[in-house]
């Protein structure tokens, strides 16, 4: 998970991580593909009675998730989930990391077949600030995606028609749809003019019918 | 039993040898009545006597894990590990750490005296499984006054007895830490295990295990023994960078002497090693590392066994790990998701192969301070 997104509330959990939160059934089993720090999982196994895992690269939030009883398994998504059986969680979250992957379809369709459902977040790169940006001949650098065109993580961004549409063409169900602006709220604008006004995009996805 | 420490040292360490006289039935079948295991303990067992540590130690390890016997220079084998203050604090923890039955330090073993003939045991003395050893520490465990550990540890075959514990006897198992260990031991690792073997039954010096009467001791076979075992516990690239290939002197001597770096060094190790263990029970312990396989008792599935367990667990490997190798250590994981049990995998990046487990890599601390800080709280130490 990125940590570009740092807005806190007094609970300590970002607003768009307490929307998933209340995507998420109690007692549920869920997997947090690139966890962090352990903050979301934290939050759920406390609040929600959630049993969960994270997957998470990063030597120091793997300690950090250890020192907060965080239940995490160092290991590097773009290593792929085959160590998970198939439907073994009833959610795979997937927060901020889907542009860093190798192959972001290939990711969820795996996602899709290890959870019932997915929960997806990335940075919509359809935002009218990375359009300004790209019209004035440069590079986007925004709040959500600070880092430099040579230093960035990601190599697969998308926008929100982008992604609507490879759901669409793989036949992933799409369940929930939240855009939310930089202050994490669904402004009237975002209603307006969804793919140009959201900052980041939350989705919960369930496989293919009868798949 | 121990005096304070200082400098985050557990200080001068004095061993005591603990009666276990509740029968044992052995997996192979037999009976041992009674039984001796050498124990250490540091730090305190506090009121609810809920702070205690188990150490369960690896093929050639004892129950010296921390501090100083009085005439020593060099402390317990895991003393960078073990203390005030240390990953496993000794200001919190009440820590355990035994020789285990079939050991050669001071526990019931081969090289001590059938009390039924009056013999050394030498070649009558039981093989033994990982399983057989936590029913004696089981006992040790009662005998102290511990019904639940804390927390219980190992590596390599230490981490097999953890996962045997937390399986077998999952209310006393609050906490399963296993270190560098594998789900069961690969064909290679048998391979390994049985060269070692056929060196020491090969020695002339054996006598069918009871060298002890003829007042020798297979020597030869124990350091080749020793020698392969090194081998497999360093990595090609640490030994490159310990080594080389460099000739001890100028020019090559062309004969069979010492001549380069590796070979006086694994000669070393083999030598020191002759003096300090006993064949039969280095053919043991290596029996049991093969015997190993905790799925076996759960039609060959590793995930109904962890299913018995009640424990969390922290699982940690070594990337330079070729004997117990990170994959091993995720086929543990793997199956403790799958029975949904609690667990946590660090991968520490290491160098120096399955040895990285005795080390003090700031990492592999800090996992370790990190998770044990947690049991702490949770235990009220």
């Amino acid at each position: 998970m990125s940590a570009n997104l740092d807005l806190d509330t007094g609970i300590g959990l970002r607003p768009d991580l307490q929307l998933i939160a209340g995507w998420i059934k109690p007692g549920s089993r869920v997997l947090d593909l690139g966890c962090g720090d352990g903050k979301l999982l934290d939050y759920l196994a406390q609040h929600r009675g959630v049993h969960g895992y994270g997957l998470e690269i990063d030597t120091a939030n793997v300690a950090a998730c250890i020192a907060r009883g965080v239940n995490v398994i160092q290991a590097d998504l773009d290593d792929g989930l085959r160590d998970f059986e198939t439907g073994s969680f009833d959610y795979v979250l997937l927060t901020q990391t889907l542009q860093a992957l190798q192959r972001p379809d290939e990711a969820i369709e795996e996602i899709l077949r290890v959870g019932r459902s997915a929960i997806v977040t990335f940075p919509n790169f359809g935002h009218w600030r990375v359009r300004q940006a790209l019209l004035s001949g440069h590079m986007p650098v925004t709040k959500t995606l600070p880092a430099a065109w040579y230093d960035t993580s990601n190599i697969h961004l998308c926008t929100v028609a982008d992604f609507d549409a490879l759901c669409a063409a793989r036949g992933w169900r799409v369940r929930e749809r939240r855009l939310l602006n930089r202050a994490h709220r669904e402004g009237w604008s975002i209603r307006l003019a969804p793919n140009l006004f959201a900052e980041v995009a939350l989705y919960q996805l369930r496989g293919r019918l009868g798949s | 039993m121990q005096e304070s420490g200082a400098g985050g040292s557990v200080g001068i360490v004095v061993p005591q040898v603990v009666d276990i006289d509740v029968p044992l039935i052995l997996d192979c079948g037999r009976l041992l009545r009674r039984h001796q295991l050498i124990v250490e303990t540091y730090g305190q067992l506090n009121a609810a006597r809920s702070n205690a540590v188990l150490i369960c130690h690896a093929l050639s390890g004892d129950h010296h894990a921390a501090g100083y016997h009085g005439d020593e220079r060099k402390p317990g084998w895991w003393d960078n590990c073990i203390g005030p203050g240390k990953p496993i604090d000794t200001n919190r923890f009440y820590v355990v750490s035994l020789n285990n039955l079939g050991g050669c330090r001071g526990s019931t073993g081969p090289n001590t005296v059938d009390p039924e003939t009056g013999r050394v045991w030498g070649p009558d003395f039981p093989l033994l499984t990982v399983r057989d050893w936590v029913r004696s520490q089981s006992l040790l465990a009662t005998k102290l006054g511990i019904q639940q550990w804390a927390a219980v540890i190992g590596g390599s075959l230490g981490g097999m007895q953890v996962m045997q514990w937390a399986i077998d006897l999952p209310t006393r198992v609050r906490h399963a830490v296993v270190i560098a260990s594998a789900p069961q031991i690969s064909a290679q690792n048998i391979a390994f295990n049985e060269i070692a073997r056929q060196a020491i039954l090969s020695d002339p010096d054996f006598h069918g295990g009871r060298y002890y009467e003829h007042g020798v001791v297979p020597g030869r076979g124990l350091r080749l023994a020793r020698m392969l075992g090194h081998i497999t516990y360093l990595s090609d690239a640490a030994m490159r960078a310990k080594f080389g290939n460099d000739l001890k002197a100028p020019q090559p001597s062309f004969n069979f002497d010492v001549e380069f770096e590796v070979e006086s060094y694994l000669r070393y190790q083999g030598e020191s090693f002759v003096d300090r263990f006993d064949a039969n029970t280095y053919l043991l312990m290596t029996k049991a590392l093969d015997y190993f396989d905790p799925a076996r008792d759960y039609d060959d599935s590793l995930v109904a066994a962890f299913r018995q367990a009640q424990a969390r667990f922290l699982v940690i490997a070594f990337s330079s790990d070729w004997r117990f190798s990170p994959a091993r250590s995720r086929e543990i994981v793997k199956a403790l998701v799958d029975a949904g049990r609690p667990v946590s995998y660090a991968l520490i990046d290491s160098s120096l192969g399955h040895d990285d487990f005795l080390m003090p890599l700031p990492d592999y601390h800090l996992m370790l301070r990190h998770y044990l800080s947690r049991v702490a709280d949770e235990v009220g130490a």
